[in-house]
């Protein structure tokens, strides 16, 4: 791919002592990724990181779903604000791509009329009791990583590198639409080509493919799934995708969004129920890594601590390609060294 | 006699030249090497197909007179109003003085690369209509394979008329240039399938519109109303494409085996900088002239004159008459 224009433009990501807001889908399906970013900045590079016992919802889908109002959403962002205020907190990092799109809309809304800013201010008051400050920066987890992926890279065991032919692996990036679409400035790199994951993908010596639907939505697309009787048009958006990217032969996915990373996972074990399709050549299908799972295994993370064994698409053959060291027995293991119930094995995509 | 400096050797500054050495002497100064760049970067010219460099010869030769000094390289990169008459500055620090100034700087093309979702510079299958004016110009069209071209699309309106770029305006040559371009392709490449997706084609000029029928009717390109939004690269190294046909009211998800996107014109560098040291910029920095009614080679500052696509997007004719009005505004106001 030739050069971007726009490759060199960066936002302002602060350089320590965050306020970390954690994401409810993330939580869910990818607990592990949350709490290897916080090792990650706590551990390997020293960071102050503040995680909240008290925090909640940013409303983000039941606001996209329209059935959170705006006055709702904009009381609870005040509230997450707060928390922050009071532990002496400026910097604010959202963990998941949609609480990022709603923090930096109502913060751009806060901007552009002061009025709302106001009325948040006595929303929250009355209910709470509470004041609050607008964070000085605003910076997603991808951000973070990006911006210390070269400290990161002199603390790695591995790289994203075939062993067995020695190069690069190529990776396909998937951006979440909040990340960049609505506010090009927040986005590193811009709307068309953010680099985010792209200069993590390119410092850990992995090659970006570039492919017709790159920009295509994931098949998450809150309408498309939030109503049951729309998951067709879900599916069909995933499958868009996959098909597109399949002569490019991707080694993996990694999103820096929470929806991306569900639906473009789950979907491959649906598409293939429905279809008997899978999109790798041995019918495995294509596994999708949080920047955090590729950063954490890079480093040495136990995949399983990583908790890649709760994704749909297995992981293994992306380890033994990378030659990342695991023990296949702990695999199921719970923290109390019991083997978990092991789940049931679709009928046609491989585990 | 005075002498009068004027600002780039393309068809504007050669015109006012031409006419103003029968009675003045002339420094005419040009930052390329060579004059008429421009021009001798087409092949033919709308509407009639001229060769381009046939009308580059005719300008040029008009400078075989011993009242016009040329001085080509020299990039003038300050313009100030002195106690008596101006100051040119060149990039070496050099002064020159003049007692009048035309600034006939010209226009430069949309840099596509701003366009990050068309990707030029990004895929080889996307190009700009300079691109292809070479490409005619040489007698040869291909895909960045080296192929001839099945498929070729073009995109009007790139860095014009888009807010996004910040280039509201429309540059007025693009319409009638893809119509011109598509058919030198269909004339090359009778096999070859053409698209020009366009908003809207303003075909203002005598023979225009009938060029525009032409192309539809006896060269079979297809019109297609509406933007493409973005291309990526297929697997095969062809160009897809994204696009909404109005007309069907459909999305429409198309490769082709070259993308030309139909670049805008904007103030050259040189305009640029001289409008805004002269005090004369106007809107996106190109020179402003007094009124574009009455008085549309006259500026706000006494002894600099104006002519040409430092003004606003000029065809090559335009810029030839606007120079010899140029010219005629000067005489009256110095003799």
């Amino acid at each position: 791919m030739g050069k971007r224009f726009w490759n060199e433009y960066q936002k302002t990501i602060a350089k320590d002592r965050y306020f970390y807001e954690r994401s409810c889908i993330r939580q869910t399906f990818f607990p592990g990724s949350e709490a290897a970013f916080i090792n990650i900045l706590r551990n390997d590079l020293g960071l102050d990181i503040y995680d909240s016992s008290h925090q909640h919802t940013c409303t983000g889908i039941g606001y996209h779903a329209d059935v959170v109002p705006f006055e709702t959403t904009m009381t609870i962002v005040a509230r997450l604000f707060s928390l922050m205020a009071e532990k002496g907190y400026e910097n604010y990092v959202p963990s998941c791509v949609t609480s990022f799109g709603v923090i930096t809309e109502i913060v751009e809304k806060w901007n552009e009329n002061p009025a709302l800013l106001e009325q948040a201010r006595e929303l929250l008051y009355k209910a709470t009791g509470r004041t609050f400050e607008i964070p000085k920066n605003i910076a997603h987890p991808s951000d973070i990583i990006y911006a210390y992926r070269e400290e990161l890279k002199s603390k790695m065991k591995y790289q994203l590198v075939n062993r067995f032919t020695g190069k690069p692996l190529r990776i396909v990036e998937h951006i979440g639409c909040h990340y960049a679409k609505i506010f090009p400035k927040h986005g590193v790199g811009n709307a068309e080509f953010p680099y985010v994951l792209a200069g993590m993908i390119e410092s850990w010596g992995g090659e970006v493919i570039d492919y017709p639907e790159r920009r295509h939505c994931c098949g998450f697309g809150f309408r498309q799934y939030l109503v049951q009787e729309n998951r067709g048009y879900s599916v069909s958006n995933s499958r868009k995708k996959f098909e597109s990217m399949e002569p490019f032969e991707p080694d993996f996915i990694v999103c820096n969004c929470p929806g991306c990373t569900m639906f473009l996972d789950k979907w491959q074990y649906t598409i293939a129920e429905m279809e008997h399709k899978t999109y790798d050549k041995d019918g495995y299908g294509i596994p999708v890594l949080t920047y955090e799972e590729m950063a954490g295994l890079l480093l040495g993370y136990d995949p399983w601590e990583l908790g890649l064994q709760l994704h749909q698409v297995q992981s293994e053959s992306l380890m033994n390609k990378i030659g990342i060291q695991y023990n296949p027995n702990d695999k199921y293991k719970g923290y109390n060294g019991k083997i978990l119930p092991l789940p049931n094995k679709p009928s046609v995509l491989k585990v | 006699m005075s002498k009068i400096a004027i600002i780039g050797a393309g068809a504007a500054g050669i015109e006012v030249a031409a006419i103003l050495s029968k009675q003045h002497d002339i420094d005419l100064y040009e930052k390329e090497a060579a004059p008429l760049c421009n021009i001798r970067n087409k092949a033919l010219l709308f509407p009639d197909f001229t060769p381009a460099d046939e009308v580059a010869d005719q300008m040029a030769a008009k400078l075989n007179n011993p009242r016009i000094a040329t001085h080509y390289g020299m990039n003038i990169t300050n313009l100030q109003k002195g106690q008596s008459g101006w100051q040119l500055t060149d990039a070496t620090g050099t002064t020159h003085n003049a007692d009048y100034v035309v600034l006939a700087s010209g226009y430069e093309v949309f840099d596509a690369h701003k366009k990050e979702e068309l990707g030029y510079g990004i895929y080889p299958g996307v190009i700009t209509s300079l691109d292809l004016e070479k490409m005619v110009k040489t007698g040869k069209i291909t895909n960045n394979m080296g192929d001839t071209p099945k498929t070729i699309s073009f995109l009007q309106c790139v860095g014009s008329r888009d807010e996004k770029s910040g280039n509201n305006y429309c540059s007025k040559v693009c319409c009638v240039t893809a119509v011109k371009q598509a058919i030198e392709v269909r004339k090359m490449l009778p096999d070859t399938t053409v698209y020009v997706f366009y908003m809207d084609l303003r075909m203002w000029g005598q023979g225009f519109e009938e060029m525009y029928r032409t192309a539809q009717e006896e060269y079979g390109i297809n019109f297609v109303r509406g933007r493409i939004s973005e291309a990526a690269s297929t697997y095969d190294q062809r160009v897809q494409l994204k696009a909404e046909d109005t007309l069907m009211g459909l999305p429409l998800n198309m490769s082709t085996d070259l993308l030309v996107l139909m670049v805008g014109m904007c103030p050259s560098e040189g305009t640029a900088q001289l409008a805004n040291a002269a005090g004369i910029a106007g809107k996106y920095n190109f020179a402003q002239s007094v009124s574009e009614h009455l008085c549309d080679n006259l500026t706000t500052q006494e002894g600099l004159f104006v002519a040409g696509a430092c003004k606003r997007p000029m065809s090559v004719n335009d810029t030839i008459q606007d120079a010899r009005a140029t010219a005629v505004t000067i005489l009256e106001k110095i003799s």
